[in-house]
């Protein structure tokens, strides 16, 4: 499959991400949109990781180019999974306090 | 490379040390001697002696640039232990966490300071930022620093995913993650997608612009440092900030080429933005916290001024105003901490009650402010001269600005002064014990000091 499909896939995964983080009010679905970001840019990588393996490819048999670009989504996931720790804990104590996770909550340090 | 290591392994030693001990004097000295040691074990990268050496396949480049970063920003925690140790305890029950805590944060300090990959960026932002989240929200019963750390996790989130978009961006145009390669890679030219690079360098801007909390990206930085515990707050503000600036200016070295002229005009507009809102913003708050909140986005338009010049008197000048602003933010926290009432009010007749707290934290706000014999002056004055060194009528305007927003800061810092001095009131402080009075003395004599010297910072680093 040509490059442009998985760059419009991602983008498309992305955009969703951002529009879920502006616009829902649930802090744990703003969380899920997040995490969707996260997704959509480990599947960018993968797929240019691929793409410069086979760009590579063609002139080195043995070539490695590309390997970093896959463990770079090992790194976002571990560090993906440590910031879903933290910030579940974080929900669940706002949680314990106000038996609510809805962001507007977060207006009263305004004034 | 030292301090990346020690500072891991002596988190890990507080997190232990809660087990054996829970006197919280006991806690807070151990603290301060693993940050001696961490510190010892700094300068001992600086003399060329490695505990552990490993080939680190370019993904770091230790420079005795990044090691003296590492020194001012250790050394400030050092300060900031030893003025605010006490209150840290105080917090809640987990005093050795807490500091744990700050240990792990330091870990990413060290990282931000020495990165050569994007992927260093990446994981030094996160081993930074997931602590402070924690930190943000230790006052659990407190509803306000749940908002607070609610608010800092999901911006922190949002713009970590937003910097991973572009460093996607930029790993597709380039096929590595080198921050020095993108310039210089020939062999995918052939691949070289310039439209993927500018996008990608932009988004990587934004979100370092959310970090460090420049306008119009500011918005999140006034809540979470109201709403944090005290004591953390000034820990943010200060070594945490530092180093996000620290990372935004090896980022963009490189890199301002490949952006072009556009990338200065973003820049001019980002710095105003910031100067103005941080500035107007801050003259008509009510809470010295607040106030404060707002003076360090007004202060971190002054240190973008390092990254719109970038040159040799930027690299000196951001060294020295992330120590003479880390300083004064230190001690005026310190001292906020201690007043039981934190509006502006609350500091009426300071200066009968407890003089030497009213005359150091007038130090410290003189310093905040850049008037002549503090620290803060010349690290203004260096920010201001590396852009006149650039040259060019932009400089010119620029640095007009720069001044008058100065001014406009010197407003509501002395409007502290007056409250302190000029009038009347009983300003209320919990108990001030005379190593607390001796530690203001310290900060207070450090501000001047670089104030007079400023060479005794900067020739520490050339020696």
């Amino acid at each position: 499959m040509p490059i442009q499909y998985y760059i419009y896939l991602s983008l498309a995964l992305f955009s969703i991400g951002i529009v879920g983080v502006l616009v829902r009010r649930n802090a744990i679905i703003v969380f899920m949109c997040i995490e969707l970001m996260l997704n959509a840019v480990n599947l960018l990588l993968v797929a240019f990781s691929k793409m410069h393996y086979n760009m590579a490819h063609l002139t080195n048999a043995e070539t490695t180019v590309g390997t970093e670009g896959q463990l770079f989504v090992f790194f976002i996931m571990v560090v993906a999974a440590a910031e879903v720790s933290v910030g579940l804990a974080i929900i669940v104590m706002m949680f314990r306090n106000i038996h609510s996770v809805d962001v507007n909550f977060l207006n009263r340090l305004k004034n | 490379m030292n301090a990346i290591i020690f500072s891991a392994l002596l988190g890990v030693v507080m997190m232990f040390s809660g087990i054996l001990t829970t006197n919280k004097q006991a806690i807070k000295n151990i603290a301060l001697v693993c940050l001696t040691l961490l510190l010892v074990a700094n300068l001992a990268n600086h003399y060329e002696w490695y505990s552990i050496k490993i080939d680190t396949k370019q993904m770091f480049s230790f420079g005795k640039y990044g090691y003296f970063f590492n020194t001012i920003a250790i050394t400030a925690t050092l300060l900031y232990v030893f003025v605010s140790g006490d209150d840290i305890v105080k917090v809640g029950s987990y005093g050795a966490e807490y500091f744990a805590l700050i240990f792990f944060v330091l870990c990413g300090v060290t990282i931000l300071s020495s990165y050569n990959n994007l992927l260093m960026l990446f994981l030094g932002i996160e081993i930074m930022t997931i602590p402070l989240y924690i930190l943000t929200g230790s006052d659990k019963k407190n509803l306000h620093s749940n908002e607070a750390a609610l608010k800092y996790f999901l911006m922190g989130a949002f713009s970590t995913g937003i910097m991973l978009m572009g460093i996607a961006l930029l790993y597709g145009s380039s096929g590595s993650f080198g921050i020095e390669s993108i310039v210089n890679n020939t062999s995918i030219t052939l691949m070289k997608v310039p439209i993927l690079e500018v996008i990608g360098l932009m988004f990587v801007f934004v979100s370092m612009l959310f970090k460090v909390s420049a306008a119009p990206f500011h918005f999140w930085t006034p809540d979470v440092y109201d709403g944090a515990p005290s004591v953390f707050t000034s820990f943010m503000a200060t070594i945490v900030k530092s180093a996000g600036f620290i990372a935004l200016i090896t980022l963009f070295a490189n890199k301002s080429e490949e952006l072009g002229k556009l990338w200065n005009i973003l820049l001019v507009i980002v710095i105003i933005a910031t100067l103005l809102v941080g500035n107007i913003t801050a003259v008509f708050q009510q809470s010295v916290k607040r106030m404060l909140a707002y003076s360090s986005i007004a202060q971190a338009g002054f240190m973008l001024f390092a990254l719109y010049s970038r040159n040799e008197i930027a690299r000196d000048g951001i060294l020295l105003y992330t120590t003479a602003y880390s300083l004064a933010t230190i001690g005026t926290f310190a001292i906020l901490i201690k007043m039981e009432d934190h509006s502006l009010d609350g500091y009426n007749g300071l200066a009968k009650s407890q003089p030497l707290l009213a005359a150091t934290q007038t130090i410290f706000l003189f310093s905040l402010a850049g008037i002549p014999l503090t620290a803060g002056f010349f690290a203004k004055y260096f920010m201001l001269a590396s852009v006149i060194r650039t040259g060019g009528n932009a400089a010119i305007y620029l640095v007009i600005i720069g001044v008058l927003f100065a001014a406009v800061s010197l407003y509501y810092y002395f409007k502290v002064i007056q409250a302190m001095y000029f009038k009347e009131g009983n300003a209320a402080t919990t108990k001030i014990t005379p190593s607390f009075k001796f530690a203001l003395l310290l900060l207070a004599f450090l501000i001047i000091l670089f104030g007079v010297m400023p060479d005794a910072l900067l020739g520490l680093f050339y020696f």
